[in-house]
């Protein structure tokens, strides 16, 4: 079946571009060396919209739209850095690191995380919110990893990974608002859970120290990404 | 049955309610029944039954009367009286006047603004039929527009019935409802689906319960027609697990429309076909955000995703779909009866017809209204309200729920249509009303509605997750004289971003009670700030 792809073109930051019909913004604004700060975007991974620091402003339209989930249209003009974007994605960023318990200097994941690499990207050097300090518990029961919920963001990546790629969904949510959290099966500790296959994605995909491995000491641990590439192959495949 | 059949059950009912002298109706409604209105219809059953009246007097259980703080209400639909406040002892002295001068102890009267400047289309048989009992809907015009559309109408010209009446969403946005329905149309796909939004979760809010306690077959004819409208085979009503009454008057009616034919498959023996679900809610106000009711019907955790692609292109099950809320589809048959221009005459210029409100609070006359569109506020609150209680004076209400505003006294006369109100701050929003007197202290009221939306905030987004909580821990520091002019700068700052950057609906109107006080009553913000070396020393 030959299935005619459209071709468009739009302007992103007054650089003339061009996306076949579905592609995201996000997506486009890469392939042409555009930044546009993301968190819980991971490519090969279905989106979901969630962090809002990849938000654009279209010229003409008063909402903003998160740039990982709205796909090109032809003729729009895509703002990726205005005074407003850059507020709003700072503001973003403080709310987040106000959330939980982010210590980066005694973090096994300091200098490997991605939430502080984009705190010193978008220039956020103190919050101006007081922290929450929230009391919450770590999960060492599994061999391996140890999943520490003071670092966790929220933004789902494990889940992702574990239900898309993985296919054991031995990730999810409970509870909302600022109560979510992250859970194995139902609720039941890691190292009990039967569904999980030990592959070591969901660590490697977490942006912050939340997921990591044992063993390892403040800024100890870097994420090996080198697969993420093949998450997107592994997607294809699999549909 | 085909619509001969309907109308002969329409026409056998009359007759029997015509040889009948006296119908005592009693309101069985959540709000009459919570002060033992069941008793006094039993006590009122068994008083006609001693003076072996049945044949002369038939009690019968009714919807929402609207007047819900003089409950339980009672009407003599012969003669018209109504009885407020009334107990299960009264009912000897009820039957027995029965035909004479009415009860003057209990008498409740109907000329009053209250009942006067209403005008009744959505809750045009509430109070008057018996919701258990389809026949009585039948004989009060229920199901007529439905033969109408599917003898006379092709779905196009129903969809253009709709867009001509000017009918918008009732669930709060205002989205014209034609507009709506043509898209769904309009969409590829074999199957399609209709979902009545019937999670009403606003605080105060009781509109739907209302409807779907005193008149579920209107809500359900309206959902056929929109079937029949866009062709869809399979609808839901998802309704919160809250309303427990209104879920089994809602099963009684599903099951009695589909005894009848006027459901299930091939309705009133035309090729059409069109099946109802109910399913309920479990508990979360964000699930009336559409796509995360329709994850929740789908058995997913109840999260709102980002739209494009909206429910009318890839809905329930990845179908199109078509969201209403229970007042729209009450809107639906009557237009289809009457005409889009009947329709179209009564109401605003931008907003048709008319709006149901519940009035809470601080408000002589609480219960349930039906006004045309336009009215201004200050009728709703001070004529068919009856104003404020115990000499108290009007300080401002609230409209919209915990995405709406409060509106101050200086703007009392703006009329009520979505456009004036979010000209206020405020929004029209789903129809509760709550009425403050100046007794309230509005950053309170903030507060609380802030701490409303942080509890149902799915916790999807980031700055509807986080950004609730702390603009609820700075509310709070107000309330308790903690906070310096910082935080009140940064409730502000916090404000704009959640708005401006949260995914959903929750999120993006969450920070609008705080606003509103803002912009109307800065000075009770002020006055409860501290100066920045004291906050720090509290802190």
């Amino acid at each position: 079946m030959s299935s005619q792809v459209r071709i468009l073109t739009f302007k992103i930051d007054d650089r003339d571009v061009s996306a076949r019909e579905g592609e995201t913004i996000l997506e486009v604004a890469r392939e042409n060396g555009i930044y546009i700060p993301t968190l819980c975007h991971l490519e090969g991974l279905s989106s979901t919209g969630a962090c809002r620091l990849c938000i654009v402003e279209i010229a003409g339209r008063p909402k903003l739209f998160p740039a990982c989930v709205t796909r090109a249209e032809e003729g729009i003009q895509v703002i990726t850095q205005s005074e407003r974007l850059t507020k709003y994605r700072r503001v973003i960023l403080e709310l987040i690191f106000s959330e939980r318990n982010h210590v980066c200097s005694v973090c096994v994941s300091n200098g490997h995380c991605e939430l502080q690499n984009l705190a010193q990207k978008l220039g956020m050097s103190h919050i101006h919110m007081r922290y929450r300090f929230p009391s919450l518990n770590v999960d060492a029961s599994h061999d391996r990893f140890i999943m520490d919920h003071n670092r966790c963001i929220l933004c789902t990546r494990c889940i992702r990974v574990c239900d898309e790629i993985e296919g054991a969904h031995t990730w999810d949510l409970m509870g909302r608002g600022v109560d979510a959290r992250i859970i194995s099966d139902l609720d039941q500790p890691w190292g009990e859970s039967e569904t999980c296959t030990g592959c070591g994605k969901c660590v490697h995909v977490c942006p912050t120290g939340a997921l990591v491995e044992k063993g390892k000491s403040a800024s100890e641990m870097a994420k090996r990404q080198q697969f993420l590439p093949y998450l997107t192959l592994m997607r294809e495949e699999k549909e | 049955m085909n619509p001969e059949e309907i109308q002969t059950i329409a026409a056998n009912q009359r007759k029997a309610k015509e040889q009948v002298p006296h119908h005592i109706c009693v309101c069985t409604a959540a709000a009459c029944l919570s002060v033992h209105s069941d008793e006094v219809k039993d006590a009122l059953s068994d008083e006609v039954r001693k003076r072996g009246l049945e044949k002369e007097c038939k009690v019968k259980g009714v919807g929402c009367m609207g007047l819900c703080s003089k409950g339980p209400l009672v009407s003599i639909e012969t003669d018209g009286a109504l009885y407020q406040n009334v107990t299960a002892k009264d009912a000897p002295e009820i039957v027995e006047q029965l035909g004479q001068k009415p009860v003057k102890r209990l008498k409740c009267s109907t000329k009053i603004p209250f009942f006067q400047n209403q005008k009744k289309i959505v809750l045009e048989n509430s109070g008057v039929i018996d919701p258990d009992r389809v026949e009585d809907a039948i004989a009060a015009g229920g199901y007529d527009a439905l033969i109408q559309a599917l003898t006379a109408m092709s779905p196009p010209e129903v969809i253009e019935e709709i867009f001509a009446s000017g009918l918008r969403g009732r669930g709060g946005a205002g989205y014209p409802t034609g507009l709506k329905w043509s898209t769904v149309s309009k969409a590829v796909g074999m199957h399609k689906y209709v979902i009545c939004n019937a999670d009403e979760g606003d605080p105060g809010a009781f509109m739907d319960r209302s409807v779907l306690e005193s008149d579920p077959h209107r809500v359900l004819e309206g959902m056929i027609i929109a079937a029949y409208a866009i062709g869809a085979e399979h609808g839901y009503v998802y309704v919160r697990a809250e309303y427990p009454l209104a879920i089994k008057r809602l099963r009684t009616a599903i099951r009695q429309a589909e005894r009848l034919g006027l459901l299930g498959k091939n309705i009133l023996g035309t090729p059409f076909s069109f099946h109802i679900e109910v399913r309920l809610g479990a508990g979360a106000f964000v699930c009336g955000e559409e796509t995360a009711l329709i994850a929740s019907i789908e058995g997913r955790r109840g999260s709102p995703r980002p739209r494009p692609p909206y429910p009318a292109e890839s809905g329930v099950w990845g179908r199109p779909t078509l969201i209403n809320n229970v007042e729209t589809f009450a809107n639906i048959a009557p237009i289809i009866r009457r005409g889009a221009e009947w329709f179209s005459s009564i109401g605003s210029e931008k907003s048709k017809g008319t709006k149901v409100f519940a009035l809470a609070g601080c408000i002589n006359n609480t219960g349930l209204i039906e006004v045309p569109m336009g009215i201004p506020l200050r009728e709703i609150i001070f004529d068919i309200g009856d104003g404020i209680p115990n000499g108290r004076s009007f300080k401002a209400v609230q409209t919209g729920g915990p995405s709406g505003g409060c509106i101050p006294e200086q703007h009392l006369d703006t009329p009520v249509d979505y456009e004036s109100l979010s000209k206020l701050g405020s929004i029209m929003g789903s129809g509760g009303m709550i009425v403050m007197d100046d007794t309230s202290d509005m950053v309170e009221v903030a507060r609380y509605f802030m701490e409303f939306c942080l509890s149902e905030s799915c916790g999807k987004c980031a700055p509807c997750r986080i950004g609730t909580d702390q603009m609820h821990r700075l509310l709070d520091r107000i309330v308790k004289g903690k906070a310096s002019i910082h935080d009140l700068e940064l409730l502000e700052e916090l404000c704009d971003v959640v708005r401006s950057t949260s995914l959903c609906g929750l999120g993006q109107t969450a920070p609008n009670p705080v606003l509103s006080t803002l912009r109307y009553f800065r000075g009770e913000y002020e006055s409860k700030l501290v100066d920045v070396a004291e906050a720090v020393k509290k802190a």
